[in-house]
């Protein structure tokens, strides 16, 4: 379940296809990742030994031009319950990259569903939003509010209501907008490095006080609008990440310099190496006032 | 048609390194309110005439006889058998079984009101027969509910074990039979044997007069049956070792050694007829510890129909390997609950053995503690059994054996430690 050479033609094949892009070769199912035996059953579970497969959400990397994300299931957990989304809206000179991440409750059932619906929602709906013309913190209520009635609906009689986080940023222009409701995080990172979100759990505990989930009553986002003085990076994440490495200071020093996508792998295996305990999901979207073109932020201590 | 659902009550999390899993599978089967008229069935009733029986046995068990036979619905059919060292098919008198019809009944009920009382006792020779019966019958009507009733008084004396052993084999599979032993002079342990390799019930029934209200709700019971032949199907994984199966409701029977090979990781245990009821099991399987983080499916639980290989309800044992103490110490309250009862029947059968054999320390130790165990766990009918046979101080807690027990007492104790409680609050509810 990893990229790698087609090996028919030799093409890059990325994890998930199922057919090489390049010449159609069927890539076929592998075998058990545990024993090897060719007999995985389609709910999952090899048939010979028993283990349940790594799946596709095990380990993601997206990688656009303005911005990067990668979610890992991480060392403890079973399955990945984050998820995350990433587009780019507008034109190549103006252009706003839009990132969600979130992050399923645990506790409630099919968390990964409602985080993967929520996340989807959202960056469509944040998307459109911003295609119509519309302000970034309207953009950002209107899609909180879509996502929270599909995690809603997802909700069967008689079980806990799958349920997640969620938190948002658009970047562009000269602005940074976020979005949260639960513990997810956004930091600035670059100039005066600072958390940009404000946990809506129980000092010190990881108590939700706020979630989306049929059982989560009415979700009322909090949404900031932030003007950084100079270029840096827009961190999202869960906090699988922030449990661990919270210093926005410490934060920065291994995400600037970098390009996006190696920014997040880094902080990714950051948290792997302190012990990996949740899942983690990492989104870095550089943000360089009238110059969005420098795919790398940098400190602008160094640019000065 | 009846509707199964099945449910796993487990915790799944295992510590780094842990092997056992256990859980319990939880089968619900939606009969039809009423009777199942649509449904072919069987049902012989088989009616101990040996010499003991005389007297008011012999015309209670006429009695009872008949009352099976006016529950029986129309088209179901039937045979009655009389046995004492043979095995007579007084009705019908042609050869096979015949439908129930107001003057097949007639006829049968005539039958059985000549019964008399003489010889001897060979239930595996009672039971061959009414085998034979069911074969023929099964060439018809494959698929059909074969349910049986036997009746004794007496201990199993003229038939050697072999034989006994060789006709319970034959049997096997052939049909359901549900036992009853009255007054004090029969066996448990052979009317538990029997039940148990044909996936029955057994009762005592303390006074003859009791007979007749008992053989019509069994006759009812067997009515309401809807699927015939039902196995529960166990996937393992290739290095696991399965422990055992077992039914802990309504009563305990261990299944591990009834498996019939389905292929090398799959194995099918027979679990008889079903009607709208619910039976729960338990299933312990040994795996090889996986790496904390990784899931395992230690067991795929089916319910099917073994000749068309339908399946009729579906659950998954899961092993997840957790460094988390909270989790991976978590009892699953049912399945504690369920090794609970198993306890107590275990102490309730070796505290009379024991007392049988004189060891008064062992009985006297063993039924004290199954004394409190029932208590705790809500078996409020194993209590009060419990308390004819021993004593215990409610200050101290010390446990004494008392002197004078009925057999009758000590019989019903012995057929009824095998009957489990459910659990008194449901968590999950």
């Amino acid at each position: 379940m990893v990229s790698g050479a087609c090996p028919a033609c030799g093409a890059l094949v990325l994890v998930g296809e199922a057919f090489c892009e390049q010449c159609g070769h069927a890539l076929g199912v592998a075998g058990c990742t545990a024993c090897g035996a060719p007999a995985v059953g389609a709910d999952g579970y090899c048939e010979n030994c028993g283990m349940l497969q790594p799946s596709e959400r095990d380990h993601v990397e997206i990688e656009l031009e303005v911005a990067a994300g990668v979610s890992d299931r991480g060392l403890r957990h079973s399955r990945n319950e984050d998820a995350m989304a990433l587009t780019a809206v507008g034109t190549a000179a103006d252009t706003m990259a839009v990132g969600v991440v979130c992050d399923g409750v645990s506790t409630s059932l099919r968390p990964e569903e409602a985080s993967q619906t929520a996340a989807d929602t959202a960056v469509a709906a944040l998307a459109q939003q911003l295609g119509e013309g519309a302000d970034p913190e309207t953009a950002t209520r209107e899609a909180v509010r879509l996502a929270a009635e599909a995690v809603f609906a997802l909700a069967e009689q008689d079980e806990d209501a799958p349920a997640c986080t969620y938190v948002s940023a658009v970047a562009g222009g000269r602005q940074v907008t976020v979005g949260w409701v639960g513990d997810s995080r956004a930091y600035w990172l670059g100039s005066g490095s600072e958390v940009l979100t404000g946990d809506d759990a129980t000092p010190g505990t990881h108590m939700l006080t706020a979630w989306l989930g049929a059982d989560a009553g009415e979700v009322v986002p909090h949404i900031r609008t932030f003007t950084p003085d100079g270029p840096g990076v827009v961190l999202l994440c869960s906090d699988g990440l922030w449990n661990y490495h919270s210093d926005p200071a410490a934060l920065a020093a291994v995400a600037l310099n970098a390009t996006p996508r190696a920014a997040a792998q880094r902080l990714v295996r950051l948290a792997l190496e302190a012990g990996g305990h949740d899942n983690i999901t990492v989104l870095v979207i550089p943000f360089g006032p009238g110059d969005q073109s420098e795919a790398t932020a940098v400190f602008p201590k160094e640019q000065s | 048609m009846t509707d199964f659902t099945m449910r796993v009550d487990q915790n799944k999390y295992l510590p780094a390194g842990g092997e056992e899993v256990h859980a319990i599978v939880t089968v619900e089967a939606s009969g039809p309110i009423e009777r199942a008229p649509t449904v072919e069935a069987a049902e012989i009733i088989i009616v101990d005439t040996s010499g003991s029986m005389s007297y008011d046995k012999i015309a209670e068990a006429r009695k009872a006889a008949r009352a099976a036979i006016d529950t029986l619905r129309d088209g179901v059919y039937f045979a009655v058998v009389a046995g004492n060292h043979e095995a007579q098919i007084i009705f019908p008198d042609r050869a096979g079984l015949v439908p129930a019809t107001p003057e097949s009944r007639n006829a049968a009920r005539e039958a059985v009101s000549r019964l008399v009382a003489e010889g001897g006792t060979a239930m595996g020779r009672w039971l061959r027969r009414a085998a034979d019966l069911f074969s023929d019958y099964q060439q018809a009507y494959p698929g059909a509910i074969k349910h049986a009733i036997l009746l004794t008084d007496g201990k199993n004396e003229h038939e050697r074990a072999p034989e006994f052993a060789a006709n319970l084999a034959y049997c096997t599979g052939k049909f359901v039979c549900d036992c009853r032993g009255v007054g004090v002079d029969w066996v448990v342990a052979e009317l538990r044997q029997i039940a148990s390799t044909l996936l029955g019930s057994v009762m005592d029934i303390r006074r003859p007069e009791d007979l007749e209200a008992d053989f019509r709700a069994m006759t009812q019971a067997a009515m309401g049956k809807t699927v015939a032949d039902v196995a529960l199907r166990l996937w393992t994984p290739r290095a696991a070792k399965l422990n055992f199966v077992k039914q802990v409701s309504p009563t305990l029977e261990d299944l591990t050694g009834r498996r019939t090979e389905v292929d090398a990781l799959t194995g099918d245990y027979p679990t008889g007829a079903w009607g709208g009821e619910s039976r729960e099991y338990h299933i312990n399987v040994r795996v090889p510890a996986g790496n904390v983080g990784q899931e395992m499916r230690a067991g795929l639980v089916r319910l099917v129909l073994p000749e068309s290989g339908e399946v009729l309800a579906k659950g998954n044992i899961l092993a997840q390997w957790s460094d988390d103490p909270v989790q991976s110490t978590r009892i699953n309250p049912r399945v504690a609950h369920y090794t609970g009862q198993q306890e107590l029947a275990s102490l309730i059968q070796e505290g009379l053995q024991a007392r049988t054999d004189g060891d008064l320390d062992t009985a006297t130790a063993r039924l004290g503690k199954a004394r409190g165990i029932a208590e705790k766990a809500g078996n409020e009918e194993t209590a009060k059994l419990l308390d004819k046979v021993i004593e215990v101080d409610p200050d101290t807690g010390t446990a004494r054996l008392r002197r004078d027990v009925d057999k009758a007492d000590e019989i019903a104790l012995d057929t009824r430690s095998v009957r489990t409680v459910r659990m008194r609050k449901d968590p999950e509810a």
